[in-house]
């Protein structure tokens, strides 16, 4: 009688661990899940993919950027939509920070710190890093966002939803709901001029030179030149975004 | 200037050291509050009545049903909030049509559709179909025609039909179990996995949800279990209440436990996120976090609760503390919802400051639009009620789980 029981839990034991084993063996040869994979594989981009460099040190805080962002890409005037603004950083002696962007920079800025307690003040334009992990693409639950195979983070306007999730995903800032379309918006690199062998109009206006964008995998391009010479940072690279905005001589304290 | 952007030059105005310009509004406000607000009664309601059929909690029989009916009265409603939010809602479907896989978002519509088609409604159906036969035989009207329909044309009350129905529904509500955690786990990984929000960014995020989720499904159900006995006018099965409202206690003390550790954990660490989110707690949610959330919504909950383990007063005196407790425990969970989507969109990304919200009272995400979200359930469980009474089931005991 105890044999014919050990026996049974025996079987029962081979069965179990057979069924076990197999499971593990045919999930094992799933490929796995896109989701996974995404922010950890590198696109690989043979022909042109933009990237994105800005020059601090240049930077004079006109706001031509800005203001020509607005005019070229249809952006509301009023001053809570931005594809790209100027930030006033002031670092005082005592080492607390002052960050300023009256109506993105479009106006101009006056310093709101008195000169004797100033250690140093400097501009930071943003934008769309058009990173190539993008949060904001990963988390669209329709696929309006999409990166182009040149490396540029589009919007198909006609698709979104207006879920909003990218806003919330993106760590920069950089997207808003545009309040007469009820999509969101961003900037899209003026890839209207881009194909047509124009800059973006924010560079086009810059009197400084201050950004420039250009081919990443060309290595003589102005772009690649840039981040290869000089000491350039990325935005929050923790986050493992894949940015392709440099920024040359970013203070720490940037966010 | 344009009226329609009166509120964000008011809120540009409150606007607290610095923050990106396009942060200025709230890209999620109280309808998304709504969302795992609603969601979260959904799974905690299922939760509690599968205690009674898979775990056998035998004093939980009374609520099986009811709570059945109340997760499906709030689960058709749960998507309409997301859906009048968008900015685009006859495109709403896309989401189905062509998800994005990477989003997270783009699995709700399955993760919903699954749980309310196949769990819910055909556990409820199981439940039902034999008493659908038999009441068609008597009822008149609108009532006999919905009996009708809604038993597929599966006529057989017999005992061994009902069996089957046990059976089948007994797998169902096991394969529910999963499924409810699946479903609010899910919406907490929807806030989880931001990674630019260190407010939400915690793998604690879908564990939190689901704990919370319970509690306020259980608080739920034990109020409209008890509304519904006040109603009719029937002394309440005190065993039962007091298992619920035990359950709820067991339940609070997780959740406390894991949103406790959360936050000393964020705390421990602090990372660069710290001095902003510590401004934002001792300031901007003062009052929904430490005192509506956590000591009214938690605290008292766990010791009135608490000390009826121990004590039992009088059956009436029992009855009040537990009716109060679960107000303020569904209170709090609503604000813990607040905290989670508001507050994490108070602060910027930047960390350099704070924008404002000012609920508004009229508008599609005004104070009334939402409060209606919060009423429609209630109708739609009123009219199940009616249609489908629990009281006039024949009674049965569930099989036994084998």
């Amino acid at each position: 009688m105890k044999n014919v029981k050990e026996n049974q839990s025996r079987r029962k034991f081979i069965r179990n661990a057979g069924m076990t084993l197999g499971t593990l063996l045919v999930t094992s040869a799933i490929p796995s899940f896109n989701a996974v994979l995404f922010a950890a594989n590198k696109p690989k981009g043979k022909g042109v993919w933009y990237g994105i460099a800005i020059d601090i040190e240049k930077c004079i805080g006109c706001g031509n950027c800005a203001k020509s962002c607005k005019i070229e890409n249809d952006v509301p005037q009023e001053p809570f939509f931005f594809r790209n603004w100027v930030e006033q950083y002031t670092i005082k002696h005592d080492g607390s920070i002052v960050v300023e962007s009256p109506n993105g920079g479009i106006d101009g800025f006056t310093q709101s710190v008195p000169d004797a307690e100033i250690e140093k003040s400097f501009f930071v334009p943003k934008m769309c890093n058009h990173c190539a992990k993008s949060p904001c693409v990963q988390v669209c639950p329709v696929g309006a966002t999409f990166e182009t195979p040149d490396g540029v983070v589009l919007v198909d306007e006609k698709y979104c939803i207006g879920c909003r999730y990218c806003v919330q995903a993106c760590p920069y800032g950089c997207r808003y709901i545009h309040p007469t379309k009820n999509v969101v918006d961003k900037c899209t690199l003026c890839y209207h001029r881009l194909k047509k062998g124009l800059m973006p109009a924010c560079m086009q206006n810059c009197p400084t030179q201050a950004r420039i964008s250009g081919d990443l995998n060309d290595p003589e391009s102005e772009v690649s030149k840039f981040v290869k010479t000089k000491n350039v940072y990325v935005l929050k690279p923790h986050l493992n975004t894949g940015s392709k905005l440099y920024y040359n001589a970013l203070n720490q304290e940037v966010r | 200037m344009n009226p329609q952007f009166e509120h964000l030059y008011e809120a540009l105005s409150k606007v607290d050291g610095y923050i990106y310009p396009n942060e200025i509004e709230l890209s999620w406000s109280i309808l998304i509050v709504l969302y795992p607000f609603i969601t979260g009664l959904v799974a905690g309601a299922f939760i509690l009545a599968s205690l009674e059929r898979v775990f056998n909690v035998k004093a939980l029989r009374p609520t099986y049903v009811i709570a059945l009916l109340t997760a499906f009265a709030f689960m058709l409603v749960a998507t309409m909030p997301l859906i009048f939010h968008l900015g685009q809602p006859l495109r709403a479907w896309e989401i189905m049509i062509t998800p994005h896989l990477t989003s997270a978002m783009a699995i709700f519509g399955f993760v919903y559709l699954w749980y309310l088609m196949v769990v819910l409604l055909l556990e409820i159906w199981f439940d039902y179909r034999a008493d659908m036969v038999v009441w068609s035989k008597d009822a008149k009207g609108l009532k006999k025609w919905l009996y009708k329909a809604f038993s597929l044309g599966i006529n057989d009350a017999s005992p061994e039909s009902r069996k089957w129905d046990d059976k089948l529904g007994y797998i169902v509500t096991v394969i529910g179990i999963p499924s409810a955690f699946l479903l609010h786990g899910y919406v907490g990984f929807i806030f989880g996995s931001i990674k630019a929000n260190p407010w939400w960014s915690t793998v604690m995020m879908p564990v939190i949800f689901l704990f919370s989720a319970m509690v306020s499904g259980i608080a739920l159900v034990m109020l409209v279990f008890m509304v519904l006995n006040y109603v009719r006018r029937q002394k309440i099965d005190m065993l039962c209440l007091d298992t619920i409202a035990k359950y709820l206690f067991y339940i609070i003390i997780i959740d406390f436990t894991l949103e406790s550790l959360d936050q000393i954990h964020r705390f421990y660490e602090a990372e660069e996120s710290f001095e902003i989110i510590s401004l934002l707690m001792s300031g901007k949610l003062f009052v929904t976090l430490l005192i509506f959330q956590i000591l009214l919504g938690m605290i008292i909950p766990l010791i009135t609760l608490g000390t009826l383990q121990f004590f039992k007063p009088k059956e009436k005196i029992r009855q009040a503390i537990y009716f109060v407790t679960g107000l303020l425990v569904l209170f709090g969970i609503f604000f813990m919802r607040w905290n989670v989507v508001i507050g994490g969109q108070l602060f910027s990304k930047s960390f350099y400051g704070f924008t404002s919200f000012k609920l508004s009272l009229i508008g599609p995400e005004g104070f009334l639009m939402a409060s209606i979200w919060l009423v429609i359930p209630f109708l739609i469980l009123a009219f199940l009620l009616w249609l489908f009474p629990p009281w006039k089931k024949t009674q049965h005991e569930h099989l036994p789980a084998e």
